[in-house]
Formats: structure tokens, C-alpha cells, sequence
């Protein structure tokens, strides 16, 4: 006879409300009419995440590795990955709200006469929202799950609703829909990369979960457990785009709607971060003598690719998918230390990388001209002289990114790499900082092209943003600046949050 | 000891104040001057009310502190923004509060046809905050923030009228030169911090009495050079007679009353390391001897009248300085020569301010003669400032400046001869100079050349003046009075306790030599000046009168030593710079752009190299393990 599992609804609330509200938009794209399904479906997104953020404060000193079976583990570090993402997500959303970065019918061929009718009749795709929210819902399963299938799961249950959303600009939409199949074709074959892992897991240790692997490390046939785990972390370092699993991040980037790309950019790193971090952590730490070595090898390759390929890009959306890429490296450098102090730096690190991305994103869906963004980066020259207040805060958000002190990026680079350093991985901080330096050139040769540089007679502008993007925008910087001047706000809860329970 | 919440105020009423001048802009500029006076009586009131009440308490129990917050805490090292107002510290409150205000009113009429007389009272309530932090920071660390302060307004208000090319250049000497002076003070700090581990007075005061006398010279030769800088002492004097560009309210105020004296506050405050590091001690003796007697010879040549007051500051404090050398009975006879001469000298420089107004800014003593007669009041008020300054008996400069003869005699020995004959020299070509410019501006023929008479300044000018005046007379027999300065410092510097040495000569002696010299001062001054004088300097004029009005060949000193071959290191760098550094990194830079493009040919837009990345990079993964684990 089988028996129902038991699930203690309190702990999965905030995931579960996600969903929810998830399946609540999709019902209102079909009994809403057009006119007001933007009001509605923005507000139910943010009612959703931010009824989540509450259910997630309740819980915050609980923990328990059996909230759903064995399969979801809710404790500190994934509380504070959780609420992570649900803060980026909730800045996000306002990007995402400004509909006009987004196609008017998905469906209409580009160039038919579909399309131009619905541009007429300025359509809008508001399903974006119900596709936003089960991501969002996916990103918050994929760092609590703590079997292998559950982890499949949630990383198909976010990835699938933004295979889709990177294929809905509204401009230049055959260069965003091949990004999309892109991404899919290569996230399929990612995903396939991950279950073949698992499967040789489950061969080695007779269970899929993280604890069991764990615990049976160590044992005979350690070979299907080496190809378990270097399967399993290509699929996982698919997503955070480490090199050579990134090739997808700057055609994907460049190709999206920006506010999707933003989102991307931002809460896929935390989820999938928060992921590699429980799974290193928990289910190969016994296992470190094997994996150590390669994400070390994987970390200091992805910084330095990243670093000196971001250097010869000549589109800003490019050149800041070569960045993340770097910053993955970075990120890595923390998974590596496998301590207490790596945990937490990560998780700082993530929080700020979050928002400062989310920023400069924001600001680049307002650079344009008459036929919409301009991410080349030529035509940025002399935007310091035309718009000096959006010019300051993009140069302030690339200093972050490179690491300038007193900004969030400085704190969270110093603390990962002390990190790495208490924990022996010398070479990898010396990468680091070189990786830094050579990072420092691109994002500073920005500031000078927008500041330094005379400017020639073209026509590209800032629009006004609107009040949505304004406040994401505002929020971002805010955090950035905050979290460089005072960052033991943050670091202190960080630190009370680094524990995973086993 | 006891703490008191109204400390801050003191510093944050003018602070405030100076912000919103400066926030607020032309809107505030019909009401900005009143609120800046205002706010520097407020702050005098406070420190009255403060004097008063520390007055009444008993003397170990005389000081206050009041902690505002923990400023750095790392590790051990803890460092909190805190305000100690004690015996000393008092004596600055007032005097900086005090003759602030005053000269704060001056300026409402000194500086009222100036457009930007707003940013001017931002500046000077800038200045009063900044000073009033210097002297209340219970650490050196909380003192360095206000002596960058008092450098920053100083810079500022030098260079107020920065329209003219010159005057920016004086406030960028000035700068310059307190940088050096300034870079002292940080060392000192850190060796103070190296050797103790601490940096608050109290702390190092109890660290002092068992350090090695080598550590202490070290910390106290760095102080020495902070002092040096800031209070315009030899070597780094050159640049207080430029910053005569700054309106003359300034000059009263930073330049002679308050912000030159910090170097006298430093080594006071810092008795506990001088009085144990002999070799330093002896230095501030030598700095003091030559810069009195330096700033004298120079203040005989000088024809800008701002001018010659400027060397007459550079020597006057040469003998504060000189006093607190002295040991522990010197620290209070500078104190009390700082306060009184706070009072002359912006008295004077005030008066000086006032020649200038009404003789439409001229400030060529040689353009002037006969002032007396058209500006009573102003010449009255300067005669008192000037028989203070020369010390004729009962005036304030009489008491301050014999006592630091007599105890400078009693040093003893050689050395004791040597400064006592310095300073006996220095009152000697004190009384000189200053008789120069009085006779100059005020007697004698009219020299200035035009018709317009030159009228006496207004009422808002006037009375403060007057009032410092009356402190240029009466100070000095007010603050000697039973030895009442030097009992009210004694739990600070020690003076009665150690103070054994023998009397060298009886004070009588003293006085009466020092009077005799004073009296051959004026009287050559009287000889050489009587009767008409040219509007023009003599040429043909013995070698020593062209050093002197060449500075002594300061500044050419500095630009042959310093300035020059400072500048072609500096273009030598530079070269090096571009040729070396700047090629290493565009190597590196160009390196990395090649690399870059390459590695960007490997993203040619095709799923299927993506994949096939992949692959290889699992397979390259799955080697790369086997070998290392096998």
C-alpha cells in the first residue's frame, strides 16, 4: 500500500505561493480582458513575492531536512538564497513591467502582417508575468532540493520558462528567437549532461539523495562516482556559465529583452549558485579530493577567459555577458574554500553581484535611439556630457563590478578571496586579483568613452525612464552604494546564514 | 572624569552653520553673515558657561569629557571620537571663540561690498569648528582632523580672492608647505601608535613614563615638525607672509590670533613626550631662537604693512615656541604669551585692516604717513597693540614676553646665555620694527598721493577693535595676577612642581634689561624715521636690509633645494612613467586585446561548436581527474 508524503506546507509556503500566483496569472490571461491585464498581472506578481518574502521571515529560524520527504532541505543558507532571490526578483519585475521592451505577439512571424496589426493594436504579451513567477518559483526550489531528482526538477522549472522569455523582444526579434533556441537546444543538452551524472550517481551509491551520496563516498567503484560528479557539475556549471560551458551567455544576453536578461543575469546566478553550493557542500564534501582540483582549475580559467575576452567586445550587453562570466569565476573562487567564510562570502558576493547587475541592465534598457537600444558601445561616447546622472550611476555600478573599494563588488571580491586564501587556494587568489586587474581595464575604458571621450554627432538618447524602472533602477544603486559603505549590514547576516544542515 | 553633553556643540553650531552657508547659496546671502556671527557668540557663550562651571570645580575634577561615537574599532585598536575639555583646552575655547566673534562682527563691515561675503563667513565658521576640534580631541587622531580642518579653511579663505593669480599661488604655498608639516603629525602618530599601541593623550601621557627616550625623540621630532609647519617656524615659515593674500579679517584671525598658534597647542599638549626627550626639547629651543630672531630682521624690511605684521607673528610665536622648550614652567608662559599676543596682534591686524579701508586697500607703508591725524580711534587702538607687543610695563606683552626672558636665562649655563641674549636681542629689534610702522603709517608727511582724505572705518569696525584693545592692555596683568595662569595649568604641564632651577638673574634684572633694550629699539627707530620720508623704498641700502626684504632668501632657498630639483624628478618620473610603467601596460593592455579577439573567434554563433565545447570540455574535465587521481 503506498503512503502519502508527508509535507510541512509551513516550510514550502514561500515556494508554494510562488506557484501559485504563478497558476493565478495564467488564469487571468484567460478570463482578464487586455485592458487591464498589465495592472493586474504586475500587481499579482508583486503581491505574490511579497506575501513569499513574509512566509519566508516566519520561517527564518527554522530548519528541518524533511520538509518534503527528503527531497527539500530548508535551512539558513537557503532561506537567505531564497529571499535573495525573491528581493532581485521583486526589482525585476518593475524592469520587466516596462512592456515595450517586449514583442507584442509572440506568435506573429517577424515582418508578417500579424505583427504589424498587433503593433497597431498595442497588444501586449502578459504572459511574460505567469512565466516570470514559475521561474522565480524554480530558482527558489533548485537551492532547497537535496535529491538529484528534485534538483532536475526545479532546474527545468526555471529554465524552460526563460527559454521562452529570451525569445520575446520586441526588436530585432529574429536575433532574440535564435538566442532562444539557443539557449534551449544547449540547456537540453546541458540538463542531459546533468541526469547522466546522476544516473552514474545513483549507480555508485544505490540513492539520489545528497546525504546518501555523501555518506556512501569513499566506497568501492569510485569511477562511476568521478563521472557522477564531473557530469553532474557540467550541467550545474552550464548554468552559471563557467568556461567552457558559457559559449550560450553572450548570444543569450545579447539576444534577450533586456529585463530579461537582467533577471538572467541576476537570479539565475543566485539559484544555480545556491545549488552548486549545497551540493559541494553537503553531498561531495566527502568527495573533495576529486572535484577540488577541477572547479579550481574550472574557476581560474573562467576568470581569466572572461577578464580578457570581456576586453575585446564592442557591445555593452556583450561585454557585461563576458563580465558575468567572469564573475562566475570569482564566485567559483568561494565554492572551492568549502568553509564557513566561503559560504558566507558567497552569499554576500551573490546578493550584491544581484543587484548591481540588475542596475546596469535596467540602465542599458534606456540608452536608445530611434529604433531602440543601442548597445553598441562606439555610440555610447560623450553620454556623460547628455545624461551625466545616468552616466555617474552605470560608471558607479561598473567600478562595483570591478571591484572598486567602496562599493558592494569591492567587499564581496575581498571577503571570497580571504576566503579562498584561509583555505589554501593561493593560486587561485592570485588569478583572482590578476583576473581583477585585467577586468578594471574594460570596465573603466566604459567610463572613459562616457565621460573622457568627445562625442560625436549621433543621435542616440536617454529616454525618461519610467517611474518603474526608475525605482529598480534607484533601488539597485542604493543597495550598491549602501553595501560598500557600510557592508557589515549585510556581512554579519551573511554570516549568521552560512550554515547548510546535512 | 566627568562627562558633559554640551562639548559638541561647541563644534557642531559652527559646523552647521558653514553647511548651510555653503548648501544654501545666494539665498542665504542677506541673511548669512548674521546667522555665522550668531553662531560663533553662541559657541563663546557655551564656552564661557563651560569656564565658568569648570571654574567652580575642584581642580582634579576640572576636566570633561564627552564621548560622540566609537570612530574606528578593529581588532584592539579602538579610537572613539571624543571631546576633552580641560585646563588647557578652555584657554583655547575662549580665545578662538571669542576673538572669532569679534572678528566675525568686523567682517559683516569689512568685508560688505564683497559679493561673495556669504561664502567668506561659510569659510570662517568653518575655520572656528575646525579649530575648536583641533584643540578639543582627546587623541592625536581626532586632533589630526581638525589641523587638516584649520588647513583646509586657511587654504580656502587664502585664497578667497583667487581671481588673482598670485593670491591662488600663496594659498597653494601655504598648502604645500603645511603638507610637510602635516606629514610629520601622521608619522608621529603611527610611530606613536607602532610604540604604544594607542594614540589618545591620557594613553600615551601613561605609555611615556616607561617608553625609551629614543622612541619619544622620534615622536617628538615629527611633532615638532607638524608645529613647525602649521605655526610658521623655521624651516617651514615661508609661507605665512604670503598668506597675507587673504582678507585682512583672516590674517587677524588665522594668521596671527588662532590657527598659527596650534603648533604652541601641540608641543604643550604633548609635554609628557617633550619633557622626556631631551634631543627634541633642545630643537624647539634652537627652532624658537632662530625663527623669533628671523622673523625680527625680516619685519625690519618690510613695507606692506601686512607684511611686516606677518614676520612680527613668525617671531613672536619663535618665542612661544622657545618657552615651551623651556620645560614645564615654559609650557604656561607660552600659553600665557599666545593668549595676550592674541589679543595685540589681531588688534593691530584688525587696525591694519582698517588703514587699508580707508585708504582704498593700499597696504605700502610707504604710501601712507600722517594716518594719525584723519583715523584717531584706529591709530589709538594700534598704539595700544604696539606698546603691548614691545612689552612696555603695564601693558599685556610686558608680562607675557619677560617671563619667557627670565625663565629662558634661568635655562642655565651656556645654553641658558644663548636664548637669553636671543630673546633680549629680539625685543630689541621688536621695539624697532614695530616703531617703523607706526611711525610710518600714522606720523610724518602724507605720502599717498592722491586727494581723497582717508576716512575713519564705521562703528561695526571700530568696536571690536577697541575691545581687543582693552585685552592688549589689561590681559597680561589679568592672567599673571598670583600666578593665576600657571596655577590654572598645573595639573596639565607641571610647571611648580619641577621647577627648581636656580635663578639665573632676579627678575628685576630682566626687566630692567629688557626695558633698556626696548627703549634703544625704539629710539633707533625714532632716529631713522623722523622727518619726511619718500613714497618710495630706497635702492642703495646695505646688504643685510635686501636679505631681509628678500625673506632672508627663503623662498629662493626653497625653489633652488626643493622646488627645482623637485621638479625635475617630478618631469624625470614622468618620463619614466610614460617609457616604463605606461609601456608595460599597454603591452599588457595590447597582449590582452589580442588574446581577447582570438579567444572571441572561438564564438562563432553555432549551437553546434557550443556542444561540441562542451564535450570537450567534460572529456577534458573527466582526463584531467583520471590523471590526477590515478
Amino acid at each position: 500500500m503506498l503512503t502519502a508524503p508527508s509535507l510541512s506546507y509551513a516550510l514550502l509556503a514561500p515556494i508554494l505561493i510562488v506557484l501559485a500566483g504563478a497558476v493565478a496569472g495564467v488564469l487571468v490571461e484567460a478570463f482578464v480582458s487586455m485592458v487591464h491585464r498589465t495592472a493586474i498581472q504586475l500587481t499579482l506578481s508583486i503581491g505574490t513575492l511579497l506575501l513569499s518574502l513574509q512566509q519566508l521571515w516566519r520561517i527564518r529560524d527554522q530548519s528541518s531536512t524533511t520538509a518534503a520527504v527528503n527531497s527539500v532541505t530548508i535551512d539558513k543558507a537557503g532561506i537567505f538564497l531564497q529571499a535573495t532571490v525573491i528581493l532581485l526578483a521583486l526589482v525585476a519585475v518593475l524592469l520587466i513591467a516596462d512592456l515595450d521592451n517586449f514583442v507584442a505577439l509572440a506568435s506573429a512571424l517577424p515582418g508578417s502582417h500579424e505583427e504589424q496589426s498587433s503593433l497597431r493594436e498595442k497588444s501586449k504579451q502578459t504572459e511574460i508575468f505567469p512565466l516570470f513567477l514559475f521561474a522565480v518559483a524554480g530558482m527558489m526550489l533548485f537551492p532547497v532540493a537535496t535529491d538529484l531528482i528534485t534538483l532536475f526538477v526545479a532546474l527545468e522549472v526555471f529554465s524552460l520558462p526563460l527559454y521562452l522569455l529570451a525569445g520575446l523582444s520586441r526588436r530585432r526579434r529574429l536575433l532574440s528567437q535564435e538566442s532562444a533556441l539557443k539557449y534551449f537546444l544547449l540547456g537540453a543538452y546541458a540538463s542531459a549532461f546533468f541526469l547522466f551524472g546522476a544516473a552514474f550517481l545513483y549507480g555508485y551509491a544505490g540513492t539520489i539523495s545528497l546525504a546518501g551520496i555523501s555518506a556512501a563516498a569513499g566506497g568501492a567503484n569510485d569511477i562511476f562516482l568521478l563521472i557522477g560528479i564531473i557530469f553532474v557539475s557540467v550541467g550545474l556549471l552550464f548554468k552559471i556559465s563557467a568556461v567552457p560551458f558559457h559559449s550560450w551567455t553572450p548570444d543569450v544576453y545579447q539576444g534577450a529583452p533586456t529585463p530579461v536578461t537582467a533577471f538572467m543575469a541576476a537570479c539565475t546566478k543566485v539559484a544555480a549558485f545556491g545549488a552548486i553550493l549545497r551540493i559541494f557542500y553537503v553531498g561531495f564534501a566527502e568527495s573533495q579530493t576529486i572535484w577540488r582540483p577541477i572547479i579550481t582549475a574550472v574557476a581560474i580559467i573562467t576568470m581569466l577567459f572572461g577578464s580578457l575576452v570581456a576586453i575585446a567586445q564592442r557591445d555593452v550587453k556583450r561585454m557585461l555577458a563576458y563580465s558575468s562570466i567572469a564573475h562566475a569565476g570569482f564566485l567559483l573562487s568561494g565554492v572551492v574554500a568549502l568553509n564557513k567564510d566561503g559560504l558566507a562570502a558567497s552569499l554576500f558576493y551573490l546578493f550584491a553581484y544581484g543587484f548591481a547587475t540588475l542596475g546596469a541592465f535596467g540602465i542599458i534598457a534606456l540608452i536608445r535611439d530611434s529604433s531602440g537600444e543601442v548597445s553598441d558601445l562606439n555610440r555610447w561616447i560623450g553620454l556623460g556630457k547628455k545624461s551625466p546622472l545616468i552616466a555617474a550611476t552605470f560608471s558607479f555600478l561598473l567600478l562595483s563590478f570591478a571591484g572598486i573599494p567602496l562599493t558592494s563588488g569591492f567587499v564581496g571580491k575581498f571577503a571570497i578571496f580571504s576566503a579562498a586564501y584561509e583555505s589554501g587556494n593561493i593560486a587561485l587568489v592570485v588569478v583572482g586579483v590578476l583576473a581583477s586587474a585585467i577586468a578594471a581595464f574594460f570596465y573603466i575604458r566604459v567610463i572613459i568613452m562616457m565621460f573622457f571621450t568627445d562625442p560625436v554627432n549621433d543621435s542616440v538618447s536617454v529616454i525618461i525612464p519610467s517611474i518603474k524602472s526608475r525605482v529598480s533602477i534607484i533601488i539597485s544603486a542604493v543597495i550598491s552604494i549602501t553595501l560598500g559603505i557600510a557592508p557589515s549590514l549585510l556581512l554579519t547576516t551573511a554570516d549568521n546564514f552560512a550554515n547548510f544542515i546535512k | 572624569m566627568l562627562t558633559s553633553a554640551n562639548l559638541v556643540w561647541l563644534i557642531a553650531l559652527p559646523l552647521f552653520s558653514s553647511a548651510i552657508l555653503l548648501l544654501a547659496g545666494k539665498r542665504s546671502n542677506s541673511w548669512g553673515h548674521v546667522l555665522a556671527t550668531t553662531v560663533s557668540a553662541s559657541a563663546f557663550t557655551v564656552g564661557v558657561i563651560e569656564f565658568f562651571a569648570m571654574q567652580g570645580r575642584p581642580e582634579e575634577s576640572r576636566a570633561v569629557t564627552q564621548k560622540l561615537f566609537t570612530w574606528i574599532s578593529v581588532g584592539t585598536f579602538k579610537v572613539d571620537a571624543s571631546l576633552l575639555l580641560d585646563q588647557l583646552s578652555i584657554c583655547f575655547v575662549l580665545l578662538i571663540t571669542g576673538v572669532g566673534t569679534l572678528i566675525h562682527i568686523y567682517s559683516i563691515a569689512y568685508m560688505s561690498h564683497d559679493l561673495d561675503r556669504r561664502r567668506f563667513f561659510a569659510y570662517l565658521n568653518l575655520f572656528i569648528a575646525a579649530m575648536l576640534l583641533l584643540v578639543l580631541g582627546d587623541s592625536y587622531l581626532n586632533l589630526y582632523v581638525g589641523w587638516e580642518g584649520v588647513g583646509l579653511a586657511s587654504y580656502l579663505l587664502i585664497g578667497f580672492w583667487n581671481q588673482k593669480p598670485a593670491y591662488a599661488t600663496a594659498a597653494k604655498k601655504a598648502f604645500v608647505a603645511n603638507r610637510v608639516g602635516d606629514v610629520g603629525l601622521s608619522l608621529a602618530i603611527m610611530i606613536a601608535f607602532a610604540t604604544f599601541g594607542d594614540v589618545s593623550f591620557a594613553g600615551i601621557k601613561e605609555h611615556a613614563e616607561h617608553a625609551s627616550s629614543t622612541q619619544l625623540t622620534a615622536i617628538g621630532l615629527m611633532l615638532l615638525l607638524a608645529a613647525c609647519g602649521k605655526s610658521a617656524q623655521f624651516p617651514l615659515q615661508s609661507w605665512l607672509g604670503d598668506a597675507m593674500a587673504g582678507p585682512t579679517p583672516v590674517s587677524a584671525l588665522i594668521h596671527a590670533a588662532t590657527m598659527v598658534t596650534a603648533g604652541v597647542y601641540l608641543i604643550t599638549r604633548s609635554n609628557f613626550i617633550f619633557d622626556q626627550a631631551p634631543i627634541a626639547q633642545l630643537m624647539v629651543l634652537v627652532i624658537g631662537g632662530v625663527t623669533l630672531l628671523f622673523g625680527a630682521i625680516i619685519g625690519t624690511a618690510k613695507d606692506d604693512i601686512k607684511k611686516a605684521l606677518a614676520a612680527s607673528t613668525m617671531s613672536q610665536i619663535g618665542y612661544m615656541i622657545l618657552a615651551t622648550g623651556l620645560g614645564p614652567i615654559g609650557y604656561a608662559f607660552a600659553i600665557m604669551h599666545l593668549l595676550t599676543h592674541g589679543f595685540f596682534k589681531a588688534s593691530m591686524f584688525l587696525g591694519a585692516g582698517s588703514v587699508m579701508h580707508g585708504m582704498k586697500d593700499e597696504v605700502n607703508m610707504r604710501k601712507f604717513g600722517g594716518i594719525g591725524k584723519f583715523m584717531p580711534i584706529t591709530a589709538l587702538t594700534f598704539g595700544l597693540g604696539y606698546l603691548a607687543i614691545i612689552g612696555v610695563p603695564p601693558f599685556a606683552g610686558f608680562y607675557s614676553k619677560d617671563k619667557i626672558i627670565e625663565t629662558a636665562f634661568n635655562a642655565g649655563g651656556v645654553k641658558g646665555i644663548a636664548l637669553g641674549v636671543a630673546t633680549l636681542v629680539g625685543a630689541m629689534i621688536t621695539a624697532f620694527y614695530m616703531t617703523r610702522v607706526v611711525i610710518l603709517t600714522f606720523f610724518g608727511n602724507e605720502r599717498w598721493g592722491h586727494t581723497d582724505e582717508p576716512h575713519e572705518s564705521p562703528a561695526l569696525m571700530l568696536i571690536p577693535i577697541a575691545l581687543l584693545s582693552v585685552g592688549s592692555v589689561v590681559s597680561g596683568f589679568v592672567l599673571s595676577k598670583g600666578q593665576g595662569l600657571v596655577h590654572w595649568l598645573e595639573p596639565i604641564v607641571n610647571p611648580l612642581k619641577e621647577h627648581h632651577a636656580e635663578e639665573f638673574l632676579p627678575p628685576i634684572v630682566v626687566s630692567a634689561m629688557t626695558l633698556s633694550v626696548v627703549v634703544i629699539g625704539v629710539s633707533i627707530a625714532i632716529m631713522k624715521y623722523r622727518g619726511d620720508q619718500l613714497a618710495v623704498a630706497p635702492v642703495n641700502v646695505s646688504s643685510l636690509t635686501k636679505a631681509a626684504r628678500r625673506d632672508l632668501f627663503q623662498d629662493d632657498f626653497n625653489e633652488t633645494v626643493f622646488m627645482r630639483p623637485g621638479q625635475s624628478l617630478v618631469s624625470n618620473l614622468l618620463n619614466l612613467d610614460y617609457l616604463v610603467i605606461d609601456g608595460t601596460v599597454r603591452a599588457v593592455g595590447s597582449i590582452s586585446l589580442t588574446a581577447g579577439s582570438k579567444l572571441r573567434s572561438l564564438q562563432n554563433g553555432y549551437v553546434r561548436s557550443y556542444a561540441l565545447l562542451t564535450v570537450i570540455g567534460a572529456l577534458a574535465l573527466l582526463t584531467v581527474i583520471w590523471v590526477v587521481t590515478a
